[in-house]
């Protein structure tokens, strides 16, 4: 992966699935991951449920041209797939809201510039509930909207990768003299 | 480092921290490096985009099982994908493999099989040693005494280019099961149990433990089928401490040290057990003689029941969760508040990374012997790999398979995931030995059940969601 652009801070509407434990198998079915490239997977994101539910939220036209996805809790479980991720910012997201995240979710959104930002119940509450424009402020480590404003956490690490719009590939083959004596200790 | 008191997973993670990047993760090493053809196409491009190698070969192995078909090939030798994009998704694995001079146990191959098969049954995957693999039931390689999980597509490039991974030290869990399991309960019944105690959710950030009399009780089959689902709880990992049983089944194994090498890595094996005074930071502890026979009646795999249990309503969710379980019953279309064996089945798999080993095809054949599978079920049963299916073939488990009307197929991931082929038809109801009944899984609209392979071949019988221990001799 190269360097992208240098992430800070996104201010706009919330696109709102506000459901529980969606799964990567819904973020981007299957049969949707014989692509061996990184482009194309935005017009499947979510394919099935659009599919099949006659007003699914994402396709309200509130919730059109949102960079930011307010969602429930344990967002992104299920596969390690990439393409997640891939999907939602191929479908135009910069950063996830959520309660919290799968693990393996979590990890490849970072790596790939997609925000995830884990946020307490009362300000989950006020999201679901709040209409107007949010913004996502990586630099403060906040989410503004109205009058509120709540701390998210990103390690400093991915933070200052997420930054720069570096790549943590960087990071690690900077280390290449440690892991090759680490290898002669091991031998 | 903690000087006393170190947990199992304490001692591998501490024996693979090359360096601590300050103030952030840790750089892991990684000991074994398992590669399929879905997560790996994007990783091996980012290296030649940087003109990079694979860096250690020899600790990279490479299988194909997803896109893979499970039909025979065809009679001009062709094999029958899928589609073209199947098609190409594996051939550009086997170019990239030649190309950086990766192992690749290609269709074809004796040893070609679901990457969470092969690496143990090569004797690859072995105690204290860190595992991953872009595909998140790494976690069954964790039934050895390895340090297994899953890792995306960018984790996978930086593997392949640096032997390490940036990573942060999970938190851990210790999940003790006392007593032991009663007759017609496996390990997959277990691990669903363990599942519907925690959430789906409920060991995100951890790393299990499996601990405790019913655990040590399983053997290696078991204990992989346990780990494998460890994420199905959202844990990155499960581990089973190594002992007799592990050593034996690893004993003579391709990739496993002979002679002097061996008995010097069983000595250091058995000192990676939990110290009796190891922290965990969670510990829960559940009856194996509680434990029924189970069946998820939901579209995750922690809302099940016991096979002779009732599918729930909607009123019994717990607080927070009634929307979410309505969903899932309407998805699933079983009878709230009835019993949820009796529910008629259309289709019938046994096979996947959790259930398509030597013991499970023994399982399902115990109850498919002398019987056939009712009209109107079409039933699969596909190994996890060439070998298991050569041992299944010599032992005439096969014939009982073919006898009772299933379809015997090569192996791969099948219909555990819909991308190759095998599918569920939309509305239809699977009874199904895979580990996710995620909306969709098995094809658009498939109602997945997922079950053991006892529970499954029953229920392949009956025509019905079946209890198993009514037809065990
Ligand atoms: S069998 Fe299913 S869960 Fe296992 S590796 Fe294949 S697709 Fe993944």
């Amino acid at each position: 992966m190269t360097d992208r652009a240098p992430f800070t801070s996104v201010t706009s509407r919330l696109a709102k699935l506000v459901r529980d434990d969606v799964d990567t198998d819904q973020i981007i079915p299957a049969r949707f991951l014989k692509a061996t490239g990184r482009a194309g997977f935005g017009a499947h994101l979510f394919a099935d449920w659009r599919a099949s539910e006659a007003e699914f939220p994402l396709d309200s036209g509130d919730a059109r041209g949102a960079s930011l996805l307010l969602a429930g809790r344990n967002f992104g479980c299920g596969s390690s797939r990439e393409h997640a991720p891939w999907a939602l910012l191929g479908a135009g997201f910069r950063a996830v809201v959520a309660r919290s995240f799968g693990d393996i979710f979590r990890q490849n959104s970072l790596k790939n510039g997609l925000l995830p930002v884990a946020i307490d119940d009362a300000t989950h509450a006020a999201l679901v509930a709040w209409e107007g424009e949010v913004t996502a402020d990586l630099v403060a480590s906040e989410l503004r909207f109205g009058e509120r404003t709540a701390r998210f956490e990103v390690d400093a690490f991915s933070r200052d990768c997420l930054m720069r719009g570096v790549d943590e590939l960087g990071a690690l083959l900077a280390r290449l003299p440690e892991i090759e004596a680490f290898e002669r200790r091991q031998a | 480092m903690r000087v006393t008191g170190r947990s199992l997973f304490d001692k591998v993670w501490d024996a693979h921290v090359v360096t601590d990047v300050p103030g952030g993760p840790s750089v892991l090493y990684v000991d074994l490096h398992l590669v399929h053809e879905v997560t790996s196409p994007q990783a091996f491009d980012g290296l030649r985009a940087r003109g990079l190698p694979v860096r250690r070969p020899d600790r990279t192995l490479a299988t194909m099982d997803h896109s893979t078909p499970t039909a025979p090939r065809r009679a001009d030798g062709s094999l029958p994908f899928v589609d073209d994009a199947a098609r190409a998704q594996v051939a550009k694995l086997e170019q990239s493999c030649a190309e950086f001079g990766v192992t690749l146990h290609a269709l074809g191959s004796a040893e070609q099989g679901i990457v969470h098969v092969i690496g143990p049954e090569l004797g690859a995957t072995q105690p204290g040693m860190t595992v991953v693999c872009g595909d998140s039931h790494t976690s069954t390689h964790g039934a050895f005494g390895a340090l297994a999980f899953g890792i995306g597509t960018s984790e996978v490039e930086h593997v392949l280019a640096t032997q390490c991974l940036l990573q942060r030290r999970p938190r851990t869990m210790r999940v003790t099961v006392e007593g032991r399991l009663g007759r017609g309960v496996t390990a997959k019944d277990l691990v669903l149990a363990i599942i519907a105690e925690l959430g789906v959710g409920g060991a995100t950030g951890h790393v299990l433990e499996y601990a405790g009399p019913a655990v040590r009780a399983l053997g290696m089959e078991g204990r992989m089928t346990v780990c494998n689902m460890s994420i199905e709880a959202g844990a990155r990992a499960g581990m089973i401490a190594p002992d007799a049983t592990t050593f034996a089944y690893l004993e003579g194994r391709p990739r496993a040290p002979r002679g002097e090498a061996w008995s010097r890595a069983v000595l250091g094996w058995r000192a990676l057990a939990s110290d009796a005074d190891a922290r965990f930071d969670r510990e829960v502890s559940l009856d194996a003689s509680l434990v029924a026979p189970r069946v998820t009646w939901g579209t995750n795999p922690g809302l099940g029941v016991a096979v002779d249990g009732l599918v729930p309503t909607a009123d019994q969710a717990p607080a927070g969760e009634r929307a979410a379980w309505q969903k899932a019953l309407d998805y699933m279309r079983l009878e709230p508040g009835k019993p949820i064996a009796g529910a008629p089945v259309d289709v019938v798999f046994v096979g996947s990374c959790t259930n398509s080993r030597l013991d499970d095809l023994r399982d399902a054949a115990r109850v498919l012997r002398g019987r056939k599978v009712a009209d109107g079920v079409r039933m699969l049963v596909v190994a996890g790999s060439q070998a298991i299916k050569r041992d299944a073939e010599a032992e005439g488990l096969a014939e009982v398979f073919r006898a009772a009307g299933a379809e015997w197929r090569e192996p791969g991931c099948s219909m555990c995931i819909a991308m190759n082929g095998d599918e569920v038809a939309a509305g239809k109801l699977a009874v199904s030995t895979s580990n996710r009944n995620f909306e969709g899984r098995q094809g658009r609209g498939a109602r997945t059940v997922l079950a053991s392979p006892l529970v499954a071949a029953a229920s392949a019988v009956a025509g019905r969601i079946q209890d198993p221990r009514e037809l065990l001799p």
